[in-house]
């Protein structure tokens, strides 16, 4: 158990680095990179931005409902900002990504290994690693700190729409108690992470894919890991930057 | 080629909506954040006996109204006084130079700010110059300590009044 | 004239205990089409994995164009693939590129070529399988023979020395195996590309081989012309070209005594060796 284990973060680490190695190559063909931030980014723009919208007015109900027992509503905020940028944006943007295009790249890798399509490549002379799995790796990584972004971006928004319009927290400290308390480095653990969700989400749906068994099967079952493995590491290396960044 | 025109388009709106939206958290939320305009106003100091937790970023208002913000906090070892360094934006630029300068809270629980009160002088603060009239922050003890010295002070004065 | 296009010798290859190959050779002339024939699960994929290098032999020997597959690394490898097309079972287009840029793809990934020449180049190959006006489809928008088609287009646009198919004519209608036989004949014919078939359609292969071989149970039972092979009297042989249930070729999968099997107590009577 724990060798297999063992054997497979190996696998992963030196999968990574294989890919890591296509990655430059990759980048001078961009039409290909394009296509695969289109497809992670663009494609899931619309999930998230409505996750987004609703996550922000969560907090903005529930923020509200505990900030004023305590009579101090004008740190809403503040309370939603930091929620959204260190917390809430980076891991619920992550889960998502890996339920709608982690999954997505995982079939659609799994389903090129099964027809054929992958091995036709290495027939060709043309390395897959490259061609399909590198620009789809990039993709991924740089789609997500942006989808991050916009997530926290609307989530503000859901959060200001409850708490100004609905709940009458005066506006001017809605904001400028925000931007008063909100530090360089809050957004900067929001990026961090961000970044590093790209690099594991992207990383797991790209493994799980080209190592899937040429079966329906095998592909369902390679797509379901990517979702649990994705999530529960996304999890994990949230909390371990937490950790990081308090500890500065 | 239709489809991957828009294709493009597509990645290039989603790209450039994701820098946007990244332009506005480093720059737009932090107080402290990497403003733009930065070089645009000018710089004045305030020395405080006490700044509370003001911190780097935190806003400069005069009336209410956001004119600029705290650049600089640093110590003064030969009078053991803050030093505060503000940057006010330069559409502010008719600042009295006897103004004074306070440092107050948002709320009850909300941070520091650096409240400016105009004040008559037909001279204005301009780069460089120093704002000499300055309250420092209310900690909220000295101040219930004060109130409380205060209150019994005055008993005592009635005291003696009534005894002679 | 140079070594020939493959060359095997004495070739061993076992998927865990199951020997799949025990010591076949083979040889394939330059131009002219060799078919390999032979029962389902007789390896024949295996044989051109091992044949491009995409799995490694366990013993013996593989020539592709003089050069030994087993001792080449990556690139040499890929060098040597660029100078082999292949035809897959089921075509293996890449779903998300148009038929054009499927055909196209070889050439991007190895050439840079000004779009016009790269264009003319792409539709001369399109049109000699009869496809020019499906360039802008999708491959889910072909039938199984056009995917094939594309497929074949693709693999030629490279030019390429030596052509494999693998099983080129499963699952197509009468009409599309027809116009799939007479196109690697005239490939063969016009531009004279060395042929691998592999196949298990007798028929079909009798009409356009120049040589035939016939694997069973990881061994070459019987090779030459179809006519040889048709007039061959050796039961295997016999029992494969008329496609006989029982013969030589066992009908059962090797299974322990059938008996001990139903009744559950294999382990005891060690009906399974």
């Amino acid at each position: 158990m724990i060798g297999t284990s063992l054997g497979r973060i190996g696998a992963v680490a030196l999968f990574l680095l294989r890919v890591l190695g296509q990655c430059l190559p990759a980048l001078a063909k961009p039409r290909a990179v394009i296509h695969q931030i289109y497809n992670a980014g663009a494609r899931s723009l619309i999930i998230i931005m409505l996750c987004g919208l609703f996550v922000g007015m969560v907090l903005g109900l529930q923020g509200f409902d505990l900030l004023q027992r305590f009579g101090s509503e004008d740190a809403l905020g503040v309370a939603a900002a930091l929620g959204l940028l260190k917390e809430l944006g980076p891991v619920v943007t992550a889960l998502l990504f890996a339920g709608r295009a982690g999954t997505a790249l995982t079939s659609e890798i799994g389903l090129m290994r099964a027809t054929d399509q992958l091995t036709a490549m290495e027939m060709m002379a043309v390395d897959p690693l490259r061609h399909v799995i590198a620009p789809r790796f990039l993709g991924g990584v740089i789609a997500m700190p942006l989808l991050v972004a916009i997530f926290d971006i609307v989530g503000l928004f859901g959060a200001q729409l409850i708490g100004v319009q609905l709940m009458a927290v005066d506006p001017g400290a809605f904001w400028s108690q925000m931007q008063a308390a909100v530090e360089l480095d809050d957004v900067n653990e929001g990026i961090v992470k961000s970044i590093c969700f790209g690099f594991a989400c992207s990383l797991i749906a790209v493994y799980e894919g080209y190592h899937a068994p040429p079966t329906a099967q095998g592909v369902g079952l390679a797509t379901t890991r990517t979702v649990v493995v994705s999530s529960v590491l996304v999890l994990l290396i949230d909390y371990m930057l937490t950790a990081a960044f308090l500890g500065r | 080629m239709k489809p991957q025109r828009s294709l493009e388009i597509g990645t290039g709106l989603f790209v450039l909506l994701g820098f946007a939206a990244l332009f506005f958290l480093t720059t737009q939320l932090p107080g402290s954040g990497l403003s733009l305009g930065e070089q645009a106003g000018y710089r004045v100091t305030a020395k405080f006996d006490n700044v509370g937790d003001l911190k780097v970023g935190s806003p400069v208002s005069m009336a209410g109204v956001r004119i600029g913000r705290v650049e600089a906090i640093s110590f003064d070892p030969s009078d053991y006084r803050a030093v505060v360094s503000l940057q006010i934006e330069s559409s502010f630029d008719r600042v009295p130079d006897d103004s004074d300068a306070s440092i107050q809270t948002q709320g009850l629980l909300g941070g520091k700010y650096v409240g400016i009160g105009p004040g008559g002088s037909e001279t204005f603060l301009k780069e460089g110059s120093q704002i000499e009239f300055t309250q420092s922050a209310i900690v909220l003890e000295s101040l219930v300590n004060k109130f409380f010295a205060n209150f019994a002070s005055k008993d005592a004065g009635t005291d003696t009044a009534k005894a002679e | 004239m140079s070594a020939p296009p493959v060359r095997i010798r004495d070739l061993h290859y076992a998927v865990g205990a199951r020997p799949i190959f025990a010591g076949v050779d083979i040889d394939v002339p330059q131009g002219q089409i060799t078919a390999v024939m032979g029962p389902s699960g007789t390896g024949k994929t295996t044989l051109l994995r091992l044949l491009t290098g995409q799995v490694a032999a366990d013993r013996g020997r593989i020539e592709l164009f003089g050069q030994s597959v087993g001792d080449t690394d990556k690139a040499g490898l890929y060098a040597l693939r660029r100078r082999t097309g292949m035809l897959f079972q089921n075509g293996a287009l890449l779903t998300d590129l148009t038929v054009f840029e499927n055909v196209a793809f070889p050439v991007r990934a190895h050439a840079r070529l000004p779009e016009s020449v790269l264009r003319r180049l792409v539709l001369t190959k399109l049109e000699a399988v009869g496809l020019r006006g499906a360039a802008d489809l999708m491959p889910s928008q072909l039938s199984g023979g056009m995917a094939r088609r594309v497929a074949l287009a693709r693999a030629i646009v490279m030019d390429p020395e030596l052509l494999i198919y693998d099983e080129p004519f499963v699952g197509l209608d009468p009409i599309s195996m027809g116009v799939i036989v007479r196109l690697i004949r005239e490939l063969n014919e016009t531009l004279g590309v060395t042929s691998i078939v592999v196949s298990h359609d007798v028929e079909e292969l009798a009409t356009i081989a120049h040589r035939s071989y016939l694997l069973s149970e990881g061994r070459v039972v019987a090779s030459g012309t179809p006519d040889e092979l048709a007039r061959s009297q050796e039961p295997v042989v016999r029992q494969f070209m008329s496609g006989a249930a029982d013969g030589p070729v066992p009908f059962h999968f090797p299974a322990g005594d059938l008996a001990a099997d139903i009744l559950g107590k294999s382990a005891q009577v060690g009906g399974r060796s």
